[in-house]
C-alpha cells in the first residue's frame, strides 16, 4: 500500500494552472480594462484569468486526502531530443538553409530512441532530407532557400 | 429539385480531375498516417494541414476532408490489428475488432468497418445536404448575443464529453481561450500577451499549437516505453463477409448510422459519444450479449457506422454556423480562415461551389476509401511492421517543414516545441488537449461577439437572457453542466470511459 494519500497529479495540475492564471493576470495589468459597455482589451482576459485561477485552486484543494495514480514512466530522453529538433530547425533554416537544417533536425530527433543505431540514423536523415527537398521544394514549389548564407562560399 | 441541382453542381466541382486527384491524395495520405500506431485523426490532420495551403480553397478543403476520412479509417485499422486505437472514437472498435483479429477474422472485421462506414457516410452526406441549407437560414438571424451563447454551449459540450475530470477539462478550455487572446486586440490594436515579440502579434500560429499538442506530445508518449507490438498480419485470409455475416451486421449498421447522425450534430465531439452509444445499444439489443468483448461482429459494425456518420454530420454546425463540433472541425476552421474564408452561414450563399463541392467530395472520398483500401489492406498491414523508431524522425521532419511553411516564421517552430512540451505535461497530469484546442479556436470569436453584444445592448448583460434563442442556448449549456456534475450521471460517465479504456 502506498503511504501517499494526496493526489500528486492533481496537485501539480492545480499549481500549474494557478501559475498560468497568474501569468495571464499579471500581463493583463498593463491593459485597459474598460467598462461593461465598452470593454477594453483587458476585460475578457481578466475574467478568464480569474476563472482559471479559481479552477486551478479547486483542483489543487481537492487533491488532498485522496490517493493519486502514479505518473508512470517519463520520456526524458524523448523530451531532451524531440523538443529541440524544431528549435534547431528554426535557428538554422535561415542561416544554413533548408537542406542542412532539416538534416540536423532529423538527426537530432532520431536519437530519441534507444534502438536507433548511429549509422541507421545517418542514412535515415539523409534519405528524409533528400525526399523532403524533392517533395516540398521541387514538387510543391515551396519557396525555401536550400542553402543559406552561412554555407555559401 | 433545388437539392438535386445543388448536389449536381457539387459533384461537378468535386469530380474535376484536379479535385479528384486531391481527394485521392488526401484519402491516401490520411490513411497512411492514420495507420501509423498511436497517431489519431487530429494529429494526422494537424501535421498534413500545411501541405494543403498552397492549393485553391475548394481543393484544399476537399483534400483535408479526404485526410479526415482516411485518418479515421486508418485509425480503425490499427484498432483492429494491433489493439491500439488512434483516437477515442475508434477505442470501441478495438474491443471486439481485435478479438475478431485474434480469432483469424481480421479481414472480415476490416471489411465490416469499411462497408459500415461507407453506408453511414452515404446516408450522412445526404443528411448534410438536406439539413445544412435550412439551418443557414436560421443562422442568418443570429446576432452577436446568440453567437456568444452558442459558442458557450459548444465549449461546455466539449468539456462534458472530454475524458476524465470535468473541472480539469473546464480549466483546459479556459486556458485555450486565454491562449487564443494572444496577439493584437481587434478593437484597439493593443498587443496582448506577446511578451514584446512582434512575431506573435498576429496571434499564436494555430498549426503550431495543434501539431505540438497532438502530434509531438503523442510521439513523446509513445517513446515512454518502447515496446514491440503484436501485429495480427499472418491470419488475414478472407476479406468479404459471407451472407450470414452480412445479415448480422445489417441491423447494427442501420442503427449506428441513425445514432451517429443525430449525435454528430451536437457540438463538442458527438462522433466519440456516438460510437460508445452504439456499442452499448447493440450489447443491450443482442441475443448473445456474452459475445461482446469476444469478437462480436455487431460490436464492430455498429460503432464504426456511428462514428463515421457522426464524423460526417459534424460538418453541419461547421458549414452553417462556423462552430466546430470537435477538434478536427476546429482544424478545418483554421484551414478555412487561412484560405480567407470566414466560416459561417454566409458560405452557402456566397460560395455555393465551395459548399456543395465539399459535400459531394465527402461521398466521393468515402467511395474511394472502400474501393482503394480493401485491396490495399495488405500494404497498410506492412506499414504496421515498420518500427516506430524509424517513423517518428520522419514525422518530426514533416512537422518542422509543415509548421515553417505556413508563414516562414521561425518563431512558430519555437512555439511547436513549447506546445509539444505543454501537451506532454498535460497528458501526464491527465488533462485533455481537445477542450484547449476548441477554446483556442473559439476564443477570439467568443470575445468579439461578447464585446459586440455589449456595445449593442449598451452594456446591459441581461441581453443574453432576454433574447429567446440566446437564453435557450445558455439554458442548455447550464443543463449540460449541471448534468455532468450530478453524482449519478458522473459515475455512469466514468463507467463508459473506463469501459473504453479497458
Amino acid at each position: 500500500m502506498s503511504t501517499n494519500t494526496n493526489d500528486k497529479t492533481d496537485q501539480a495540475a492545480g499549481l500549474l494552472l494557478m501559475g498560468a492564471a497568474g501569468f495571464f493576470g499579471w500581463q493583463t495589468t498593463g491593459l485597459e480594462i474598460g467598462t461593461l459597455f465598452r470593454m477594453g482589451p483587458g476585460y475578457f482576459p481578466m475574467i478568464l484569468s480569474g476563472l482559471l485561477f479559481l479552477l486551478g485552486a479547486v483542483i489543487f484543494l481537492k487533491s488532498f486526502g485522496r490517493p493519486g495514480e502514479p505518473f508512470g514512466p517519463i520520456a526524458w530522453r524523448g523530451m531532451m531530443l524531440i523538443l529541440p529538433a524544431p528549435i534547431v530547425f528554426g535557428l538554422t533554416v535561415r542561416g544554413l538553409g533548408f537542406v542542412p537544417a532539416l538534416f540536423l533536425a532529423t538527426l537530432i530527433a532520431s536519437q530519441a530512441s534507444v534502438r536507433m543505431r548511429p549509422a541507421a540514423a545517418l542514412i535515415l536523415s539523409v534519405a528524409v532530407t533528400i525526399l523532403s527537398t524533392l517533395i516540398f521544394s521541387y514538387g510543391l514549389g515551396l519557396p525555401f532557400r536550400l542553402f543559406g548564407p552561412w554555407v555559401q562560399f | 429539385m433545388d437539392l438535386l441541382s445543388n448536389l449536381a453542381m457539387g459533384f461537378s466541382v468535386a469530380s474535376t480531375p484536379a479535385n479528384l486527384v486531391f481527394c485521392l491524395i488526401g484519402v491516401l495520405l490520411g490513411t497512411l498516417i492514420g495507420v501509423l500506431p498511436g497517431i489519431g485523426a487530429t494529429a494526422t490532420i494537424a501535421m498534413l494541414l500545411p501541405i494543403t495551403f498552397q492549393l485553391e480553397p475548394v481543393s484544399s478543403l476537399i483534400m483535408l476532408a479526404g485526410i479526415y476520412y482516411g485518418a479515421q479509417y486508418g485509425g480503425s485499422t490499427t484498432a483492429i490489428l494491433i489493439n491500439m486505437p488512434g483516437e477515442s472514437s475508434s477505442a470501441v472498435t478495438a474491443i471486439d475488432g481485435y478479438q475478431m483479429a485474434r480469432r483469424g477474422r481480421a479481414g472480415i472485421a476490416l471489411a465490416t468497418a469499411a462497408l459500415g462506414s461507407f453506408f453511414a457516410g452515404t446516408v450522412a452526406t445526404f443528411l448534410v445536404a438536406i439539413f445544412a441549407p435550412p439551418l443557414t437560414v436560421i443562422a442568418l438571424k443570429f446576432g452577436a448575443a446568440e453567437y456568444f451563447s452558442l459558442m458557450v454551449l459548444g465549449l461546455i459540450m466539449a468539456v462534458a464529453l472530454a475524458h476524465g475530470s470535468v473541472i480539469k477539462a473546464l480549466a483546459m478550455m479556459v486556458l485555450g481561450l486565454l491562449l487564443g487572446m494572444v496577439g493584437t486586440d481587434i478593437y484597439t490594436g493593443a498587443p496582448r500577451f506577446t511578451l514584446g515579440i512582434t512575431a506573435y502579434a498576429d496571434g499564436l500560429n494555430f498549426v503550431a499549437l495543434a501539431v505540438g499538442l497532438f502530434g509531438i506530445a503523442e510521439i513523446l508518449r509513445n517513446l515512454e516505453v518502447e515496446q514491440t507490438r503484436e501485429v495480427m498480419t499472418r491470419n488475414i485470409q478472407r476479406l468479404m463477409p459471407n451472407r450470414q455475416e452480412f445479415r448480422e451486421m445489417a441491423g447494427p449498421v442501420l442503427r449506428g448510422t441513425g445514432i451517429g447522425s443525430v449525435l454528430g450534430i451536437l457540438p463538442g465531439g458527438g462522433a466519440i459519444l456516438a460510437s460508445f452509444a452504439s456499442y452499448t445499444m447493440e450489447k443491450k439489443l443482442s441475443k448473445h450479449p456474452e459475445e461482446f468483448g469476444h469478437g462480436a461482429i455487431a460490436g464492430v459494425a455498429g460503432p464504426e457506422s456511428a462514428n463515421n456518420a457522426g464524423a460526417q454530420t459534424s460538418f453541419i454546425p461547421l458549414l452553417t454556423l462556423g462552430i466546430p463540433a470537435n477538434p478536427v472541425m476546429a482544424l478545418m476552421i483554421g484551414a478555412m480562415i487561412i484560405q480567407g474564408i470566414v466560416p459561417g452561414p454566409n458560405v452557402v450563399s456566397e460560395q455555393p461551389m465551395l459548399f456543395w463541392g465539399i459535400i459531394a467530395s465527402m461521398w466521393i472520398g468515402n467511395l474511394m476509401l472502400v474501393v482503394l483500401n480493401l485491396p490495399l489492406i495488405g500494404l497498410w498491414v506492412k506499414l504496421l511492421t515498420v518500427p516506430y523508431y524509424v517513423l517518428f524522425p520522419i514525422i518530426m521532419a514533416m512537422c518542422a517543414i509543415g509548421v515553417y511553411s505556413v508563414d516562414n516564421n521561425t518563431f512558430d517552430l519555437y512555439a511547436v516545441a513549447f506546445f509539444g512540451l505543454l501537451g506532454y505535461v498535460m497528458s501526464k497530469l491527465r488533462c485533455e488537449p481537445a477542450p484547449l484546442l476548441l477554446g483556442f479556436v473559439l476564443g477570439p470569436l467568443l470575445e468579439e461577439n461578447l464585446r459586440r453584444a455589449m456595445i449593442l445592448s449598451r452594456g446591459d448583460p441581461t441581453t443574453f437572457l432576454t433574447r429567446p434563442i440566446s437564453a435557450g442556448l445558455l439554458l442548455a449549456a447550464l443543463a449540460v453542466l449541471v448534468l455532468v456534475f450530478l453524482p449519478q450521471i458522473r459515475s455512469r460517465r466514468d463507467e463508459v470511459f473506463t469501459e473504453a479504456d479497458g
